[in-house]
């Protein structure tokens, strides 16, 4: 350890190092200037005997100098001893690393959040890094399944380096972060989906699985978009907790506010209350959420209907009803569509009445989410709706065949008369060169 | 009694006898190629059908990029009669074209370019460029995506050109891009520039034909070639062709009419497989096939050149067909003749296909 506190012009500490290329040839003084200036650039910088001593050290103790500088803390102008403690403008180790003056040396994990905190939630530190920055981490941290676990003395419980890192800290909005919305799911599941890390939770660990089959996972991770909704969204990040039964509507209704609104106001609301059950979830899961079909609906097998309503009661019937009204729109616009692309081979012009299909077909997406009324009635007033623009659309593509029809009536007559006419002026020709004596 | 008196009525204030009497001197060739006479005649045929159906799709139609497309659609969709007026007007420029074409190629097999007809070949060829130019500038008017980017693909090879390029492109399009003003100055060409100046070559052409008579084609020996009455013989196998033609662009409206398309957004990126009128397609998939780099020159102006001097070579053709003027069979360049006709549809295949 004495080593350390040797000076760093003398060189790290350990064997003598071999001399550099050029040893004891004329290039010596050259490469000696080349050596120098660099340093004496350096010198202009703040000294950091951390970075100098732990840079000429091995392993674990080298890292952290290795990956700093990729932390969004050193571009900032912050450096170890903001976090650690210590006096880094000396090379006295006893005193630069004196605890009695401050020194922490590697932060106890139940300590951490507090650590990140001092600066964190301290809106005239941060403000003058980021003035848009938040501040309320910590706090929120606080009401979280994790700081409460850490609190109870489970170290496994994760912290702030467990989904940020650790001295290669980014910003969230950097690919490389592990916490950008396209890596956090995977940033979650390194703990979560870890059937050893989770021995002794009671929760289950198929989570990060079930989510890369949703229709969630398809929209972030295949259609690249990064609103899409990840573990963060629902569970929050810095409060991460599950979201509890009565809360349900409201996480899905984050982005799903039409849903949430007919589903408020509908007769589920105080069934699902009253049961205990989960809302939205209750039919389409939670971390699994496939994309909706109508098979989901009604009374035949396949349909979460049946799973609660029986034959006879209100709810059976009003599934059944629901579904086949929505279908009987959705076969109605089929029969409209095919009508217009028989039209479109015939080389009709039906762009307007594929502009009222498509009125037709916002229909039928609004039949389905009124499904979330749970209402008949209300499904029936989109599909009313709906099936006359169908209808409509139908008819506009029964002209166009109509006027196609004409149109080759006419065409054929049209070609009769032309096929007279020349027939008559092969006549009239023939006689003319008869009359003339020509071949 | 009644015709006879209105006919000498007429006669006595227009002169009609002295034409009926040189309509009755008047004498076509009859050979074993006269069927190809007719695609002169066919070519008129379809011009005057053009700018009948033009003036009457001008009643509606708006040269602005606002107003374009939907004028369009209004025609085709609410005006009677009007999606027939615009089918015709459409396959009618493009039989058009191919009328013309098979018209030059069957001058040339026929060598009925040589002395005295060399401006007739001149003028007829001018009348091609034009006939083209209706094409390219009228291609644009409905102002649909594929006639947006085929046109800026096409005044892109025009810039190309070397030396006057840059400019040719800008006074094309009215500025470095293809916008509004456009489509003000293709409507100007369309339905302005390209008509009157069509006309004037046209009397031209037709006047050259009337001084020196049809062509009779070469014929060793010196034998006297068959002739016929223009009038009334040929004028009656004419106007057989003209029905002929009729009932073809008829079928063809009726059968096929001109899709619309969607209208032309400036900002969305190019559709695939974009691509020029069929007319265009051999020298634009030539152009495509040309490396972008050739030693140190750029790839497409050396095709352009290349397309450039073959042009004029084949315009100037009763210049340095020597052989021909003087009555001599010209096997090579007859073989010429059929390759580049072999050359144009395989690489117009290969273009509308790749």
């Amino acid at each position: 350890m004495t080593s350390l506190s040797a000076p760093m012009w003398g060189g790290p500490p350990g064997p003598r190092r071999a001399p550099w290329p050029g040893h004891r040839s004329g290039l010596q003084p050259f490469v000696a200037l080349l050596l120098t200036l660099p340093a004496l650039l350096l010198a202009q910088s703040p000294k950091n005997s951390c970075v100098e001593c732990h840079a000429a050290l091995d392993g674990a103790q080298a890292k952290p100098t290795q990956l700093f500088d990729r932390d969004i803390h050193k571009k900032a102008g912050l450096s170890c001893q903001d976090c650690h403690g210590g006096d880094p403008s000396t090379d006295d180790m006893q005193a630069s690393m004196n605890r009695a003056r401050g020194f922490l040396g590697k932060i106890d994990r139940r300590s951490i959040p507090a650590r990140c905190g001092r600066c964190h939630s301290d809106a005239a530190i941060i403000h003058r890094f980021k003035p848009q920055q938040r501040v309320d981490q910590l706090a929120q941290y606080q009401t979280s399944v994790h700081a409460k676990r850490l609190a109870s003395g489970d170290l496994r419980a994760a912290t702030c380096i467990d989904c940020h890192s650790v001295h290669d800290i980014r910003e969230a909005r950097d690919a490389e972060s592990p916490v950008h919305p396209l890596r956090l799911p995977e940033t979650c599941a390194r703990c979560h989906a870890d059937a050893a890390h989770m021995k002794g939770y009671t929760i289950p660990t198929d989570q990060f699985d079930k989510y890369r089959r949703s229709v969630h996972w398809e929209a972030l991770a295949q259609r690249g978009d990064l609103s899409a909704p990840s573990c963060a969204t629902c569970h929050g990040s810095h409060g991460a907790a599950p979201p509890g039964v009565a809360s349900v509507s409201h996480v899905c209704g984050t982005c799903h506010v039409v849903f949430e609104n007919l589903f408020a106001k509908s007769p589920h609301k105080k069934a699902f209350d009253d049961a205990g059950l989960g809302a939205c979830v209750v039919c389409h899961s939670n971390h699994e959420v496939a994309k909706p079909t109508l098979a989901l609906v009604g009374v035949e097998s396949g349909a979460v209907c049946v799973n609660c309503h029986t034959p006879g009661d209100k709810g059976f019937a009003a599934a059944g009803r629901m579904r086949s009204r929505i279908e009987e729109l959705a076969a109605s616009l089929r029969s409209s569509d095919e009508m217009l692309q028989r039209a479109e081979r015939s080389g009709m012009e039906v762009s307007e009445a594929r502009l009222d299909l498509a009125t037709g077909n916002e229909s039928l997406i609004k039949a389905k989410v009124d499904l979330h009324s749970f209402d008949p009635a209300v499904v029936d007033a989109s599909v009313t709706k709906g099936l006359t623009t169908a209808q409509a659309v139908h008819r506009a593509g029964e002209r166009a065949l109509s006027e196609r029809d004409y149109r080759r009536r006419g065409l054929a007559l049209s070609l009769v008369t032309i096929a007279v006419t020349m027939a008559g002026l092969w006549l009239a020709a023939r006689e003319v060169e008869r009359r003339r004596g020509l071949p | 009694m009644m015709i006879r008196r209105v006919w000498n009525w007429v006669d006595d204030r227009a002169g009609l006898s002295a034409i009926h009497a040189f309509l009755q001197h008047k004498a076509v060739p009859v050979h074993s190629s006269t069927l190809w006479y007719y695609f002169g005649g066919i070519t008129l045929f379809l011009f005057v059908i053009q700018v009948l159906t033009g003036v009457l799709l001008l009643l509606y139609y708006r040269p602005t990029p606002n107003e374009a497309f939907e004028s369009v659609q209004f025609i085709v969709t609410r005006v009677e009669f009007g999606w027939l007026v615009r089918s015709i007007h459409s396959w009618s420029a493009n039989l058009m074209v191919l009328a013309a074409l098979i018209h030059m190629f069957s001058v040339f097999f026929l060598r009925s370019y040589r002395q005295p007809r060399e401006l007739t070949w001149f003028s007829g060829m001018f009348l091609l460029f034009l006939t083209l130019m209706f094409g390219f500038s009228g291609y644009l008017l409905p102002w649909n995506t594929l006639a947006y980017f085929a046109t800026k693909v096409g005044t892109d090879m025009a810039g190309a050109v070397p030396v006057i390029g840059g400019f040719v492109r800008r006074f094309l399009r009215g500025g470095e891009e293809v916008t509004g003003a456009t489509l003000t100055r293709f409507f100007g060409f369309h339905v302005a520039v390209l008509p009157g100046l069509t006309t004037i070559l046209l009397l031209i052409h037709l006047a050259l034909v009337q001084k020196w008579g049809m062509s009779s084609p070469q014929r060793g020996g010196g034998k006297p070639v068959p002739t016929m009455p223009f009038f009334p013989n040929f004028v009656l196998r004419e106007m057989m062709a003209w029905y002929g033609a009729l009932a073809v662009l008829g079928s063809l409206a009726a059968l096929f009419p001109w899709e619309l398309g969607a209208k032309a957004d400036p900002f969305i990126s190019a559709p695939a497989g974009i691509r020029p009128e069929w007319y265009f397609l051999a020298v634009f998939y030539t152009l495509k096939l040309i490396p972008s780099k050739i030693a140190i020159f750029d790839g497409e102006v050396l095709g352009i050149l290349f397309f450039g001097l073959c042009a004029a070579a084949w315009m100037l053709i009763p210049f340095w067909d020597r052989r021909s003027a003087e009555e001599e069979r010209h096997r090579l360049l007859t073989g010429a003749g059929v390759f580049i006709i072999a050359y144009l549809v395989v690489f117009s295949a290969l273009g509308y296909w790749r």
